[in-house]
């Protein structure tokens, strides 16, 4: 986890933390405070990292998290708190913000529902000054910069909570998750593969059981992803630690702290729940989107091109 | 075609009989499939003509073979060594219009030979070498197309020419004549970064230049075949019925079902442009993986498309398990060369329009 110096207030986080973003299996003394302190105050369990859901299990023992899982939340607009605004990028209007010229068409289609925030603590992002800074110009500058609108790969966590379904394909030796978005997918190898050798655009995950979570740590991930819509950036020295915990028969608690020490002041976690696609017939649907994107990358080059 | 026990040879190694009964099982009993396959082999997809109807190497090839080098069996083969130029920079521009060098390292060395990797192995089945992958017809070859695709493919051909460096359409055609290059969806798919080339992906999945790596993961009601070259994932879905006719995809529709120690993938609802070069959306294919050991696989495929070729054709061919990994597979994500390929036309035109 995140190695850095703990804060003053480091225990209030550490409750306020409620999915284990932080450590609590190599902070011995205070998992038995928290242990004590949520007896007495009685923290409800579905806060807590196992809860009583008993998952079904492969024949090794560890939880089945195979299926078609999709987030069903307004992270991929905006990881942090939001309410509603009239589109993915704004200008000035005489009066308010008003979409931005190239989103103009959209209507309400384009418009962003608002949202919660999915960090824990109800928090933002804790960029450093110039990091936030970028974040804001990325934002107004979203349709020429965000790698989703030109179908790149979208990285982790992003993939999780993009608005499309992914399978994780797990045996009693591999886990692989395959996302609809892009036709994306990472092996997640449950042994040590050493450091990644070079930067790529899903990263190199590795996984491992603590109790009846996947904590999966994802590094090797380049600088070209991003968390949202609204221009959230990091480094290639991004690492991001993933928790999958099983909550119910059709619900994943996902969790992924994040920690770069370029453009974070601190690391920070974000939650949600992950609902299994349960209708009949569910699969992945094709949406490589690359022969989406080609008359917005390179309609240009046609000998006719078309107008635009 | 069944092989109760078959036998691979690495290239110039030693004899390993194998037995079925020896495979990895998953908790429901079913062979294991599960790793990571390097598909790379010498063994041509169409027999070279030379061996007429014969499916296997005669001893006397198979002695020249265990005796020689890769190059000796790329020989017995007709593969063309590839020529391998250094990649130590800087170098040179190459000359306007290339250097008259042809293939994937040709004209303005695009690749030299440490990118390229067909194996430097063949493979055997039942002890034998095989002269092709493709068993049927007896000739080892494709069947004959029909006339509408032969049609087609031969349009498709008059546009398949090395880059001369100058705008051939206009100058043979005339100034409004189209080109090989007039628009993205015109290109071919690998080049597009949409598939792979040669039907890596498949259905059938088939041995290519480079990136011959197939990861398996199986579980109990799918198993998922990731192929290296565009990171596809194909989804094999057990004991399911297939999406309706308007649910169609690049790499079709595959349900899969167990007969008895082998997995029978059927793989229907391509869109128009598969990736086995030449079929349609009739492509059918129906796929056959059997492990025959901790290291080996037997892969068997049959391909049916009644509106493109005269007759099925099937082929098989040995699956290697290697201990490499995948690595990620960006292709569109730096398809810097798309725009240049594209661009560069419009360069070229604009030449000829000038009379420069």
């Amino acid at each position: 986890m995140s190695g850095k110096p703990w804060k003053e207030n480091e225990f209030n986080d550490l409750c306020a933390d409620k999915y284990g973003a932080l450590d609590l299996m190599k902070k011995p003394f205070i998992t038995a405070a928290i242990f004590l302190f949520s007896l007495v105050v009685g923290i409800p369990s579905s806060m807590g990292q196992a809860g009583d859901y008993e998952p079904p299990r492969l024949s090794t023992g560890t939880p089945d998290l195979n299926g078609i899982w999709q987030a069903l939340n307004a992270a991929n607009y905006d990881v942090e708190p939001h309410i509603a605004r009239p589109a993915m990028q704004l200008r000035e209007g005489p009066h308010s913000m008003l979409p931005d010229v190239p989103v103009l068409a959209l209507g309400a289609v384009g418009a962003v529902p608002g949202g919660m925030g999915v960090i824990t603590n109800g928090g933002r992002i804790p960029y450093t000054a110039e990091a936030r800074e970028l974040k804001e110009e990325n934002h107004s500058q979203w349709v020429d910069r965000d790698p989703e609108i030109k179908c790149y790969m979208p990285g982790v966590p992003r993939a999780t909570y993009l608005p499309f379904p992914f399978q994780i394909f797990q045996n009693d030796s591999s886990v692989f998750i395959a996302y609809e978005f892009a036709g994306a997918v990472r092996e997640i190898y449950m042994r040590d593969v050493g450091p990644a050798e070079t930067d790529s655009w899903m990263g190199q995950s590795v996984g491992r059981w603590e109790n009846d979570t996947l904590v999966v740590e994802v590094t090797g991930q380049n600088d070209q992803t991003w968390f949202d819509r609204a221009g959230s950036h990091h480094t290639h020295q991004l690492v991001v630690t993933e928790r999958y915990t099983m909550i119910g028969p059709n619900h994943i608690q996902y969790e992924a702290t994040m920690e770069d020490p370029n453009v974070f002041v601190e690391p920070w976690t974000i939650s949600m729940p992950l609902y299994r696609r349960i209708e009949d017939g569910a699969r992945l649907m094709d949406f490589k989107c690359v022969e989406f994107v080609e008359e917005l990358l390179f309609g240009g080059f046609r000998r006719d091109p078309l107008p635009r | 075609m069944r092989h109760q026990i078959a036998i691979f040879l690495l290239a110039f190694g030693s004899s390993i009989p194998l037995s079925s009964q020896n495979i990895p099982r998953t908790a429901s009993g079913h062979p294991d499939l599960s790793g990571t396959y390097d598909t790379a082999t010498l063994t041509p997809l169409e027999r070279p003509e030379i061996f007429g109807n014969r499916l296997t190497l005669s001893e006397e090839e198979a002695a020249t073979i265990a005796q020689g080098e890769t190059s000796a069996l790329a020989a017995i083969f007709g593969i063309p060594e590839e020529r391998n130029i250094e990649s130590a920079p800087p170098s040179a521009a190459p000359p306007v219009g290339g250097d008259g060098s042809i293939g994937a390292a040709g004209a303005v060395g695009g690749y030299n030979t440490f990118w390229m990797d067909r194996g430097n192995s063949a493979f055997q089945i039942d002890g034998q070498w095989r002269t092709s992958i493709i068993t049927e017809p007896a000739n080892g070859r494709r069947p004959e197309m029909t006339p509408e695709s032969r049609e087609r493919l031969a349009q498709q051909a008059v546009f398949r020419r090395p880059n001369s460096g100058t705008a051939w359409w206009l100058v043979e055609n005339g100034l409004d004549a189209p080109g090989p290059y007039d628009d993205p969806e015109i290109r071919p798919l690998a080049e597009r970064c949409l598939l792979g080339f040669g039907s890596t992906s498949g259905p059938p999945m088939l041995p290519v230049l480079y990136n011959n790596l197939k990861r398996i993961v199986q579980t109990d009601n799918h198993v998922m075949i990731l192929v290296e070259m565009v990171h596809d994932a194909r989804i094999v879905r057990m004991n399911q019925e297939h999406a309706s006719a308007d649910i169609r995809s690049w790499l079709g529709d595959s349900v899969g079902t167990w007969e008895e120690d082998t997995l029978v993938v059927d793989t229907t609802n391509f869109n128009d442009s598969p990736a086995l070069s030449g079929a349609s959306h009739n492509l059918h294919v129906v796929e056959r993986f059997t492990r025959l050991s901790n290291e080996f696989l037997l892969y068997e495929f049959t391909v049916e498309d009644p509106t493109v070729w005269k007759s099925s054709w099937s082929g098989e061919y040995i699956w290697p398990m290697t201990r490499n990994r995948v690595y990620e597979y960006a292709c569109h994500e730096a398809n810097y060369s798309f725009q240049g390929i594209l661009g560069g036309a419009r360069v070229l035109e604009e030449d000829v329009r000038l009379g420069r």
